[in-house]
C-alpha cells in the first residue's frame, strides 16, 4: 500500500493461501500494521491515535445511550434524566459520551495545529489534508447536532441560533433554514431529524478515517523535520522507519491511557465543568437564556461569526458593493466559513519550499502568533459581544485570515530557511547518539 | 385538586408579570458554603440530606415539585437512605393519581415507592429536582477554573445563598411600587431591578435583584428530631445539600467510579511507558547507554 | 553476559505479560457496563414487586391488578368455592397440566387446590384456601379469561378459543397447555399482599 518498500504479507500455510487468493484481508491488515514510519516521530503524532479511538468511543458509547433516549420534545428532556437516574451506569455512560466530545476536539486541534507546524499539509499530503478538513466539519456537525438532543435551554436557544446563520443567506436563506428545521422554528422535526443525523454522521466520520489513513499511507506519513523517508532500497527505508507495530502502536497506547487519566478525572470529578448550566433547564421557547454561548470547542469560530459587525469599515464597503445583498449577518456566517477554507486551502497558499517549521526561523513565530489568536478568539467566543471584546474579535479574526492568505504566501519568498538534516536517520541519531561518540554506533538487531 | 393548581397558577401569573416587566440585573452574591460532597473524595452527609428532605416536604413542597425523583430513591445508597417502610410510609403522605383505578376512569390513591414527587403546584415555581445544576454559582464554566474540583460546582452554595439572600431593601428602592409584591434577593441575580437602582449606562448599582418568592424560612421552621441547628443558615445549607443529591443522585458512584479509573489507569500508563521503553531501547542508542 | 541476558529477557517478557494483562483488564472493565446496562434499569426493577391493598376483598369478590404490565386476578374465594375446588382434585389423573404452577413452591408440586392458594396471615377470619392469586393471562395465547364462576367447571372462561379453567384455575377443557400460573405472593399484614 505504502510507497516505501516494505515486507509483504507472505501467506504460509494452505489455509492462508486459500484465503489471501480470495479476500486478500489479513495481507491488507499486515500491511496497515506493519507500515514503515519514520522512526523520529515525537509526542504530537499521538492525536491521530486518540481521535480514532474517542471516535469508536462515541460511537459505542452513543449506541448505547440510544437504546435509552426518546427524540420527542415531551421526553426527551426526561429521557436523558432517565438515562443519569435509573439505567445501570447510565450516569457515566452519559457523562463520559458528553465529555468525550469535548476530549475529540482537543484532539482534533492538536493534530491540526502539529499539521500546520510541521508542513503536513504540503505536497504531497493535500489529498490527506483536505479529507481532515472535511472530517473536521462534519466533527463540528456532529457535536452541534448532539448538543441539541438533551433538549435543554441550551440546545433549543443554540439551536435557533446556529440554523438562523442559514437563514442569513440573501434570497433563499429563510427558504433553507425551513427547510433544515422542518418549520419555521425549532421543534419537534428538528429535534427527530438531528437525532437522525447525530446517529449517521459519526459513520460517515468512520468512513473518511479510513480513507484519511489510506491516503497518508500511501504518501508516507510526515515526521518532524519533514524531510521525506528514503525509498532507494529496503534497505536504506529501514534506516529511517520502525514497523508501526509494535514501537509507535505502543507508543501511541502509552500517550492514550496518560490521557485518559486525565479524561477520567474529569468526567469522575468534575464532569460539568465544560457543560453549561442552563442545559439542565429543559427546553422553554418561551424564555431565552440571557447568554446563549455555545460549547467551547465552537468558541473561536463563533467569535469571528460576531467579529463583523455593521460598523467595520470591510463590511460596510463589502456592503455596498454588493447593493446590500451582503450584510454584517451574511458577512459574518461567510467570514466563520472562511476561516475554516482558508486553512483548507493551506497547501496551495503555502510558498515555502521547506516543510517543517522547525527550519523555518520566521514561521515559527508567525505560528505561534496563530495559537496564541486562537486561544484568544476562544476566549472572546465566551464574553458577551460589547465594549472591548468585538475589537479584540476583530483584530484575531484579521489575523487568522492574513496568516493564511498574506504571510503563508510571503514567507516563502522572505525568509531564509535553516538547513535540514539530509536523512531522518540523521535526525534520530542526533537526538540518540552517545555524545562522546561522533558517529552513531551501529545499531543493535532487534531481537 | 385541580381547581386549586388554576388558583394558585393565576395567582403565581399576577405576581410574576411586574418581574417579567423590568429586565434582569445584576449577578447576584454567592457565598462559598462548605459542604460535605466536595472535592474528589466528598460525599453526602445522609443525615444532612433527611434533614433537607424534611425542610423541602414541609416548606418548599407546597410550591415547587421534584418531578424526576422517585419516593423509593429516598431508599437508595448514596442518598438519604431512609429504611424500606419509613419511606413507604412518606410516599404514602402523597395523593398520586392513578388512571389505572375505577375501571380506567382514575382516581387518587396514596403514593407507592416507585411514584415520583408531584410537579411545581405554581407555574411560576420551577421545579426543583436539577435546580442545584442548573443554578451552578461559581466555579462552574465561568468559575475560577479547576476551583469545580476541589469546591463543587456552586449549584448547592447558590441555593443555599438565595434561602439567606433576603436582606433589608437597598435604599434606592425605596418607595418603587413596581416592586410591590417582590422581594429583594442579594443571591438572586435574574430578577428585576428597580429604576432609580440603574446608573446611566443601564448597569444595576445593587448587589442582588428582586424575586417573586416570598422568603420561604424564618428561623425554627421545622423541628428536627436529632436536635439539629434550625436557623436559617443552617437549614438552608440541610435544604440545599437535599437538592444537590436530586440533581445528582449518582454522584457518589461516579467519584468512586471515575477514582478507580484514575488508579487502574494510571498503572496501565506506567506499564505502557516501561514496555515503550523497553521496545524502543535498542534503536535508541543513548538511552541504552544511559541504561547501562 | 548470557547469565545476565537470561535475567533481563525473563524481566521483559514479564512486563510485556503484565502490560498485556493490565491492557486485557481496562478493555473488559470497559466492556461490562456497555453490557449491563441492558438489564432492566432502576425504574423497571422497582416494579418487579408491588403491594396491593385487599381489604376491600370480600369473600366472592375479585379484583384484577396490573403487575408487570399483565393482569393478575386477586380472589377472595368463598367457603363453597373452596369446597368445589376440594371436590375438583379428585379429578387429577385428567387433568391436561398436572403441576401447581406456583411460584412459591418447587416446580414439581402437583395441582391440588392446597398448593395452588395463598395461606392467610395468622389472625385472619379468612378460611385456609380463601386466597386464590393468578395470572390473568390465558396460557393459550394471550387472551384475559372471565371469571365469576364461567366455564363449564365454575372457574374461568377464556372466551378467545374456549378454554375452560376450574375453580382453582386449573385447566380442564380447550387448547390452553397449562394451568394459570400463580406469582410470588405473600401477605406483608392483614390486609396487604406483596407481589413479586
Amino acid at each position: 500500500m505504502s510507497g516505501i518498500p516494505h515486507d509483504h504479507y507472505d501467506p504460509k500455510s494452505g489455509a492462508e493461501k486459500w484465503l489471501h487468493r480470495r479476500l486478500p484481508i489479513v495481507g491488507l491488515m499486515y500491511d496497515t500494521l506493519m507500515i514503515p514510519t519514520p522512526k523520529n516521530l515525537n509526542w504530537m503524532w499521538i492525536w491521530g491515535v486518540v481521535l480514532t479511538f474517542t471516535l469508536v468511543m462515541q460511537i459505542v458509547t452513543g449506541v448505547v445511550l440510544v437504546m435509552h433516549y426518546t427524540p420527542h420534545v415531551d421526553m426527551a428532556f426526561a429521557s436523558v434524566e432517565h438515562i443519569m437516574r435509573n439505567v445501570n451506569g447510565g450516569h457515566m455512560i452519559r457523562y463520559i459520551h458528553q465529555n468525550g466530545a469535548s476530549l475529540f476536539f482537543v484532539a482534533v486541534y492538536a493534530h491540526i495545529f502539529r499539521a500546520l507546524y510541521y508542513g503536513s499539509y504540503k505536497s504531497p499530503r493535500e489529498v490527506t489534508w483536505i479529507i481532515g478538513i472535511l472530517m473536521f466539519v462534519v466533527m463540528m456537525g456532529t457535536a452541534f447536532m448532539g448538543y441539541v438532543l438533551p433538549w435543554g435551554q441550551m440546545s433549543f436557544h443554540g439551536t435557533a441560533v446556529i440554523t438562523g446563520l442559514f437563514g442569513t443567506i440573501p434570497f433563499i436563506g429563510e427558504a433553507i433554514q425551513t427547510w433544515l428545521l422542518g418549520a419555521s422554528a425549532v421543534g419537534q422535526p428538528a429535534l427527530n431529524r438531528f437525532f437522525s443525523l447525530h446517529y449517521l454522521l459519526p459513520f460517515l466520520l468512520l468512513g473518511l478515517t479510513i480513507v484519511h489513513i489510506w491516503a497518508f499511507h500511501t504518501t508516507g506519513n510526515n515526521n518532524p523535520t519533514g524531510v521525506e523517508v528514503r525509498r532507494g532500497s529496503k534497505e536504506e527505508a529501514e534506516k529511517d522507519t520502525l514497523p508501526f507495530w509494535p514501537y509507535f502502536v505502543i507508543k501511541d497506547l502509552f500517550a492514550l491511557a496518560v490521557i485518559m487519566t486525565v479524561f477520567f478525572a474529569v468526567v469522575g470529578f468534575m464532569p460539568n465543568y465544560l457543560g453549561h448550566p442552563d442545559n439542565y433547564i429543559e427546553a422553554n421557547p418561551l424564555a431565552t437564556p440571557t447568554h446563549i454561548v455555545p460549547e467551547w470547542y465552537f468558541l473561536p469560530f463563533y467569535a469571528i461569526l460576531r467579529a463583523f459587525d455593521q460598523d467595520v469599515w470591510l463590511v460596510i464597503a463589502v456592503n455596498w458593493v454588493t447593493f446590500g445583498i451582503v450584510d454584517a449577518a451574511f458577512f459574518g456566517v461567510i467570514a466563520m466559513f472562511g476561516a475554516i477554507v482558508v486553512m483548507a486551502l493551506a497547501p496551495w497558499l503555502d510558498t515555502s519550499s521547506v516543510r517543517s517549521g522547525r527550519y523555518r526561523p520566521m514561521f515559527k513565530w508567525w505560528f505561534a502568533l496563530l495559537v496564541i489568536t486562537f486561544f484568544v478568539l476562544m476566549w472572546a467566543g465566551a464574553m458577551p459581544a460589547e465594549g472591548i471584546y468585538p475589537y479584540i474579535a476583530l483584530i484575531g479574526s484579521t489575523y487568522w485570515f492574513a496568516y493564511f492568505l498574506i504571510i503563508l504566501p510571503l514567507l516563502g519568498v522572505i525568509e531564509k530557511p535553516l538547513p535540514a538534516p539530509a536523512t531522518i536517520e540523521d535526525d534520530f541519531n542526533a537526538h540518540y547518539a552517545p555524545k562522546s561518540g561522533g558517529a552513531a554506533p551501529a545499531l543493535e538487531p532487534a531481537e | 385538586m385541580f381547581r386549586k393548581l388554576a388558583l394558585s397558577t393565576a395567582i403565581a401569573l399576577g405576581l410574576a408579570a411586574p418581574g417579567a416587566a423590568i429586565a434582569a440585573g445584576g449577578v447576584g452574591y454567592v457565598e462559598d458554603y462548605e459542604f460535605s460532597f466536595e472535592g474528589p473524595f466528598g460525599s453526602y452527609d445522609r443525615m444532612q440530606l433527611q434533614r433537607g428532605l424534611q425542610v423541602y416536604t414541609e416548606i418548599c413542597a407546597s410550591c415547587h415539585g421534584l418531578k424526576f425523583v422517585a419516593f423509593r430513591n429516598l431508599s437508595d445508597g448514596g442518598g438519604p437512605a431512609l429504611p424500606d417502610e419509613q419511606m413507604r410510609a412518606y410516599a404514602e403522605l402523597y395523593e398520586v393519581w392513578d388512571p389505572t383505578l375505577f375501571d380506567g376512569e382514575g382516581d387518587f390513591r396514596p403514593g407507592v415507592p416507585q411514584d415520583h414527587f408531584p410537579e411545581s403546584l405554581l407555574n411560576t415555581a420551577p421545579d426543583l429536582s436539577l435546580m442545584a445544576k442548573a443554578r451552578a454559582g461559581f466555579s462552574g464554566p465561568y468559575g475560577t477554573g479547576m476551583a469545580q474540583l476541589f469546591r463543587g460546582m456552586g449549584g448547592a452554595e447558590y441555593i443555599a445563598s438565595l434561602m439567606n439572600g433576603y436582606v433589608e431593601e437597598p435604599d434606592c428602592a425605596v418607595g418603587d411600587e413596581a416592586m410591590d409584591g417582590l422581594f429583594y434577593n442579594e443571591a438572586f441575580g435574574a430578577g428585576a431591578v428597580p429604576e432609580n437602582c440603574v446608573d446611566d449606562h443601564g448597569h444595576s448599582t445593587i448587589k442582588g435583584t428582586y424575586i417573586s418568592m416570598s422568603p420561604p424560612l424564618w428561623g425554627d421552621d421545622v423541628e428536627f428530631i436529632d436536635g439539629a441547628p434550625t436557623d436559617v443558615e443552617s437549614l438552608s445549607k440541610d435544604v440545599a445539600a437535599f437538592l444537590m443529591w436530586t440533581a445528582e443522585p449518582k454522584l457518589e458512584a461516579r467519584k468512586q467510579a471515575g477514582l478507580t479509573g484514575v488508579i487502574f489507569l494510571t498503572v496501565l500508563s506506567v506499564l505502557l511507558y516501561l514496555t515503550n521503553k523497553r521496545i524502543w531501547a535498542p534503536h535508541k542508542p543513548k538511552a541504552r547507554t544511559e541504561d547501562a | 553476559m548470557s547469565h545476565a541476558d537470561d535475567h533481563d529477557s525473563s524481566r521483559r517478557d514479564f512486563l510485556f505479560y503484565a502490560t498485556g494483562g493490565a491492557g486485557a483488564v481496562a478493555t473488559g472493565a470497559a466492556v461490562w457496563p456497555l453490557v449491563n446496562q441492558m438489564n432492566p434499569s432502576a425504574d423497571v426493577l422497582a416494579l418487579a414487586s408491588i403491594r396491593v391493598d385487599v381489604s376491600l376483598v370480600d369473600p366472592g369478590t375479585q379484583i384484577t391488578v396490573l403487575f408487570q404490565g399483565q393482569p393478575v386476578f386477586i380472589r377472595q374465594r368463598t367457603e363453597d368455592e373452596i369446597a368445589l375446588a376440594r371436590e375438583q382434585d379428585a379429578d387429577i389423573d385428567s387433568f391436561p397440566d398436572p403441576l401447581a404452577r406456583n411460584a412459591n413452591l418447587p416446580d414439581d408440586t402437583p395441582a391440588l387446590d392446597e398448593n395452588r392458594v395463598l395461606q392467610p396471615p395468622e389472625g385472619s377470619a379468612a378460611p385456609v384456601g380463601a386466597w386464590l392469586i393468578q395470572s390473568g393471562v390465558c396460557t393459550h395465547l394471550g387472551c384475559v379469561p372471565v371469571g365469576e364462576g364461567a366455564g363449564d367447571f365454575s372457574g374461568w372462561f377464556c372466551p378467545c378459543h374456549g378454554s375452560h379453567y376450574d375453580a382453582s384455575g386449573r385447566i380442564r377443557r380447550g387448547p390452553a397447555p397449562e394451568n394459570l400460573p400463580i406469582p410470588a405472593a405473600r401477605f406483608i399484614d392483614e390486609t396487604t399482599i406483596e407481589l413479586g
